[in-house]
C-alpha cells in the first residue's frame, strides 16, 4: 500500500505540496512513483520560473512512461532539487523526502483547492 | 547453436578486407579534395573478410524473433503474416532496377502501379485521393496535419492553431501536432475509453483546426458516437483526422471517409502486410476528402485521357515531404497483398481479426483483469492479473511469455490503466495458435499464484536474461567508441 502523509496536501494529478513558512516544497506522491516504476529522469523547471497552480512545470520519465508534472501551487521557483539530476531514483526511494522544487508561493488560499490525506488516499484506491 | 554476441567491430583485424575497389582511372585522389574538407581522424570501420560478415550476420539473425518464428501479439502493431509473394514481387528487377529520374515513358508500369494503389486505398478508405509519399505512420500524421493547416490558411483563417487529441491517443499524435506547429488540447475519455462528447463540446471554438482520432480507439473499442463527433467538429469549422493505426478490424467493412473523417493516414506496414518491427521500412499514405486534394504533397502521379501516366506538381500543394515517391518497395508489397486477397477476401480481414481478438479476450478474462467488458475490435487491453496479491506485474508476465516462445504483448500502454497489457492477434493466426497462447497465459497466471518467483525472475531460458532497463535509459551506450572508452 502506498504511503500518504498527513502534513502535505495533494493534487489529483498526484503531486504534493508542503508549506514551510513562506516557501512551498513540491514533489510527487508515493503512489505516483510506484505507478511510474523506476524513474530515470526528472525534468525540472529553472530557478526564477513562474509556476501556476494546475499548470505544467516539468516531467518525470520512467522505464514505463513519461508523465507531465502539474504545479499544485502558484509562485516563483527559488530552488530545485539538484540531487535529482544525477540520481532521479531518489524519488523512488522516498517520494516525500525528495522534493522536486521549492516555490515562494503567492497565495495560501490556493491550498483549499487541494486534497487532504484522507481524500487523496481515496483516489489512490481506484 | 553456440552462444554468439560479438560486435562486428570486435572481429576487425587491421588490413583484412573482403573487397577490391576498381582501379582509379580518373586521376582523382585524396589530394584532389581541399585540405580543409578532408577528415583528419581515420574512419574506424571494421576490417573484416566476406566470410566474417556472412557468419556474423547469419548468427545474429538466428537470435531474432519475428512473425516468421512465432506468434507476435503486439497490440496496436498489427503483426500479421507478410505473405512471401509480396517479397517476390518487390524483388523483380523490372521494379527495383529503375531510377526515379528516368523518363516517364520508360517507367509507365511503375507509375501505373503507384496510381492504381492510390485508387485502391481511396476506395478501401472512402477518400477522394491518396498520396503514397510519406515514409511511415508518424510521417503520414505530420503530412496530414500539414494538409489541415494549409486548408485553413488557404481560406485566410489563421486563428486555427489547436488540435484536439483524446488522452487515450497514440503518443505520436501529440508529437506530430507539435512538429506541425499546432498546439495540443486534450479531450478526456469516458471510463470505457471512448471520447467524452460532453467534454469535447466546450473545446470547440474558432481556434480549433481539427481533432485527431483513431477508431477503434486504443482500447480496441469502436467509437459509437463518431457521427455525432464529426457533426460537432464540422459545425465548429474543424476537420477530422483519422489515425489509421487501428484500421485492420474495419478493413472492407467500414470506411473512415464515410464516418466523416477528412484526412487519414494508413500504416501500410500494419494493415497491408509489409515487414515492420525490425525497422521496416514503413509507408504512411495520406488520404483526403475532395476539398483537400490540391494540398497533397508533390510529386503526384496522374493519368491523362489517353490512359498515359505522368508526374505532376500542383501549385497549391503544401510542398514535398519525401524524395521522389517515398518507399516504393513497400507499395509493391501492399499492392501484391491487395490483389492476392481481392475485393471479396479483403472483406474477411476485419471480421476475422475481430473474432480472434474476442476469442482471446473471453478465454483470458477469468485470470486477467478486463476493465472494459463488451465486444472489442482487433485488440483488447487487460489491466494485469486479476489476483493482485501475488505481486506479479505485467512486465513479469511479458518476460515470462518469452520463455514459452511467444513475443510479449504491448505493455504499459495505453496509460489509462497501471498494468496495461494490449493483445492483438490479427486475422492470420490459426485457432491452434490462439489456443496455445491462451493455455500459456493461464499457465503463467497459475505460476504467479504458486511459484511467483519463477515469473518475477523471468525470462529464465532466453539467451539474454532480464535486462537493466533503468541502466539502459540512464547510461545508454550507443556506439562502439563509447563501449571501448568505458572498458578502458
Amino acid at each position: 500500500m502506498s504511503k500518504v502523509l498527513n502534513d502535505v496536501r495533494y493534487a489529483e494529478s498526484h503531486e504534493w505540496v508542503r508549506i514551510e513558512g513562506e516557501f512551498a516544497y513540491v514533489g510527487i506522491s508515493d503512489y505516483a512513483q510506484h505507478a511510474l516504476g523506476n524513474i530515470v529522469y526528472v525534468d525540472m523547471p529553472e530557478v526564477g520560473d513562474e509556476v501556476e497552480q494546475g499548470e505544467e512545470f516539468g516531467a518525470v520519465e520512467s522505464v514505463k512512461a513519461a508523465s507531465d508534472l502539474f504545479s499544485p501551487i502558484s509562485g516563483e521557483v527559488v530552488e530545485i532539487n539538484e540531487a535529482l539530476e544525477d540520481a532521479p531514483e531518489l524519488v523512488n526511494e522516498d517520494a516525500y523526502e525528495n522534493w522536486i522544487m521549492k516555490v515562494k508561493f503567492n497565495d495560501a488560499a490556493e491550498l483549499d483547492n487541494l486534497l487532504d490525506a484522507e481524500a487523496y488516499a481515496k483516489i489512490c484506491e481506484h | 547453436m553456440k552462444y554468439y554476441d560479438k560486435l562486428i567491430f570486435e572481429l576487425s583485424r587491421p588490413g583484412r578486407k573482403g573487397y577490391e575497389l576498381p582501379k582509379n582511372e580518373y586521376g582523382i585522389n585524396e589530394c584532389s579534395i581541399p585540405a580543409e574538407l578532408r577528415r583528419e581522424a581515420s574512419l574506424d570501420l571494421p576490417e573484416v573478410s566476406e566470410l566474417d560478415v556472412v557468419r556474423h550476420y547469419t548468427n545474429l539473425s538466428t537470435k531474432n524473433f519475428g512473425v516468421d518464428t512465432g506468434f507476435y501479439p503486439l497490440g496496436s502493431c498489427t503483426m500479421k503474416y507478410n505473405p512471401k509473394i509480396n517479397e517476390e514481387v518487390s524483388a523483380m528487377p523490372q521494379f527495383n532496377n529503375i531510377h526515379p529520374l528516368q523518363s516517364e515513358d520508360s517507367i509507365q508500369g511503375a507509375l501505373e502501379l503507384y496510381y492504381n494503389l492510390q485508387v485502391a486505398l481511396s476506395n478501401i478508405a472512402g477518400f477522394a485521393e491518396f498520396t503514397l509519399n510519406p515514409y511511415a505512420g508518424a510521417h503520414g500524421e505530420l503530412t496530414g496535419l500539414m494538409v489541415m493547416r494549409q486548408y485553413h490558411e488557404s481560406r485566410g483563417d489563421f486563428k486555427r492553431t489547436k488540435v484536439i487529441i483524446p488522452n487515450s491517443a497514440h503518443g505520436t499524435n501529440p508529437a506530430s501536432a507539435m512538429v506541425a506547429g499546432l498546439q495540443v488540447v486534450e479531450v478526456k475519455s469516458k471510463p470505457n475509453g471512448s471520447v467524452d462528447v460532453e467534454d469535447l463540446k466546450p473545446l470547440l471554438d474558432d481556434t480549433i483546426a481539427g481533432i485527431m482520432m483513431t477508431n477503434p480507439n486504443t482500447l480496441g473499442m469502436f467509437e459509437v458516437e463518431i457521427m455525432e463527433i464529426a457533426k460537432l467538429v464540422h459545425e465548429a469549422g474543424g476537420l477530422l483526422y483519422y489515425d489509421g493505426a487501428n484500421l485492420n478490424p474495419l478493413l472492407g467493412k467500414v470506411r473512415p471517409g464515410d464516418m466523416g473523417f477528412d484526412i487519414m493516414h494508413i500504416n501500410i506496414h500494419k494493415t497491408f502486410s509489409t515487414p515492420h518491427g525490425g525497422g521496416g521500412p514503413g509507408s504512411g499514405p495520406v488520404g483526403v476528402a475532395e476539398k483537400l486534394v490540391d494540398f497533397l504533397p508533390n510529386p503526384r502521379v496522374k493519368k491523362n485521357d489517353e490512359g498515359r501516366f505522368y508526374i505532376d506538381c500542383g501549385k497549391d500543394s503544401l510542398g514535398s515531404v519525401s524524395t521522389f515517391f517515398g518507399n516504393f518497395g513497400v507499395m509493391l508489397r501492399a499492392y501484391a497483398y491487395i490483389l492476392t486477397l481481392g475485393k471479396e477476401n479483403l472483406k474477411n480481414v476485419g471480421p476475422m481479426a475481430t473474432l480472434n481478438a474476442n476469442y482471446i479476450k473471453e478465454c483470458l478474462k477469468d485470470d486477467y483483469l478486463l476493465p472494459i467488458d463488451g465486444v472489442c475490435k482487433h485488440e483488447m487491453v487487460f489491466d494485469g492479473l486479476k489476483d493482485k496479491s501475488t505481486g506479479v506485474t505485467t512486465l513479469n508476465i511479458a518476460k515470462r511469455l518469452l520463455d514459452y516462445g511467444f513475443h510479449a504483448p504491448t505493455i504499459y500502454f495505453p496509460l489509462l490503466f497501471h498494468e496495461s497489457m494490449m493483445i492483438e492477434p490479427t486475422e492470420t493466426e490459426s485457432l491452434e495458435t490462439l489456443d496455445e497462447f491462451i493455455e500459456v497465459m493461464h499457465k503463467v497466471a497459475k505460476e504467479a499464484r504458486e511459484t511467483p518467483d519463477d515469473v518475477k525472475n523471468a525470462p529464465l531460458t532466453t539467451l539474454v536474461r532480464k535486462l537493466d532497463e533503468t541502466g539502459a535509459a540512464k547510461n545508454p551506450i550507443l556506439n562502439y567508441k563509447t563501449l571501448k572508452a568505458n572498458a578502458q
